[in-house]
């Protein structure tokens, strides 16, 4: 593709959806749209076609700063032998009772 | 000239107002895998299913009116040209985008008032069909709304284009505010809508939304009609029923 091509794209929007009341927008995908009104309205007729959402997030995909995937070892792994931050790590006195 | 029958004049209602729905629909979906991406693809794709969607309905419950043993499909494939009453806004070519979205738009406009309409109608069944429609052609107001927004306040050549649109469309949307004889039957028990009353207020849709497009309303001169009224069509809707009907045409009564 052609720079000036390139320049001619409608930007990116990324899409979140909220299955139903109580529950958390979920990333779904993405689409392109001139601006966020459009952006919304594209949202809705490719994502909710199914009765999938109450409500819908479009968010501008360059908006998101994104970890990188060679980061992965540094950012993640040094958690994977840490067992005792999660809870379960710990015996429950037995005067505590049940928690 | 003799009355229409009440019965007669409501088949002829329903199937004239399912006309509009499956007849626009069809020329929505005619962009299948050619509009500009995909979203707008899903987008005209949703509206014409819709549309197609409420044909469906009305023409179940003209045949039922009518109660010869016919169906839905009785009404969509086997009735020829001078059957169909649809508005000629209906059917002309889908033109280019700004075409589409401007017909969209005039239609979308009137149909969520004539739905808004048709919700408060004495004939439950046509008050259901109402209610439920409203909610879908509002979104088609909405969704061509904007569009027509950006394409009038867009670049200089989207803004010629746009405004070429509604002027030569201007001249089919007369033809909405016409009352024909079941319509006319109808109103005086309530069943029907007035559509020349809804004229003032779909001129302030137009007006509203245009001058946010920074497009220019029309002046209203002489109207394009003979769709609704006697089932005189343009030059272009042979085409689509010749299109739409072959399956039936070819072999009779086939099913799949």
């Amino acid at each position: 593709m052609t720079e000036q091509a390139k320049e001619q794209e409608w930007p990116l929007w990324e899409v979140f959806i909220r299955s139903k009341a109580g529950l958390d927008h979920k990333h779904c995908g993405s689409v392109h749209a001139s601006d966020s009104e459009m952006a919304m309205e594209a949202a809705r007729d490719v994502y909710t076609r199914r009765s999938e959402g109450i409500s819908i997030w479009v968010v501008p995909s360059n908006a998101i700063t994104a970890s990188k995937p060679e980061d992965k070892e540094s950012l993640f792994e040094p958690a994977d032998d840490k067992i005792y931050r999660h809870p379960t790590f710990y015996d429950i006195p037995k005067g505590a009772g049940k928690m | 000239m003799t009355e229409l029958s009440k019965q007669d004049a409501l088949v002829h209602y329903a199937a004239q107002i399912g006309d509009n729905g499956l007849i626009i629909g069809h020329r929505m979906a005619e962009w299948c895998f050619r509009a500009p991406s995909i979203e707008m693809e899903m987008a005209l794709m949703n509206c014409a299913l819709d549309m197609i969607g409420q044909s469906r309905e009305l023409y179940s419950y003209a045949a039922e009116a009518e109660g010869a043993g016919k169906t839905e499909d009785d009404f969509a494939y086997r009735r020829d040209e001078k059957d169909f009453r649809n508005n000629l806004l209906t059917e002309v070519p889908n033109g280019d985008w700004g075409d589409t979205i401007v017909r969209l738009f005039f239609m979308s406009a009137y149909n969520k008032l004539f739905y808004a309409a048709l919700a408060g109608s004495s004939d439950s069944q046509l008050a259901a069909i109402g209610a439920k429609s409203l909610k879908e052609v509002t979104y088609h107001l909405r969704f061509s709304s904007e569009w027509l927004i950006r394409l009038g306040d867009g670049t200089e050549e989207s803004h010629e284009r746009a405004q070429k649109s509604v002027d030569s469309l201007w001249t089919y949307t007369g033809e909405l505010f016409t009352m024909t004889d079941a319509e006319n039957r109808l109103l005086k028990d309530g069943i029907s809508v007035d559509v020349a009353a809804l004229k003032a207020d779909w001129n302030e849709i137009i007006e509203q939304v245009l001058k946010q497009a920074t497009l220019t309303v029309p002046a209203d001169g002489w109207a394009q009609t003979g769709g609704k009224a006697e089932g005189i069509h343009t030059e272009y809707f042979g085409y689509i029923i010749a299109d739409m009907q072959y399956m039936q045409r070819r072999y009779p009564g086939c099913e799949w």
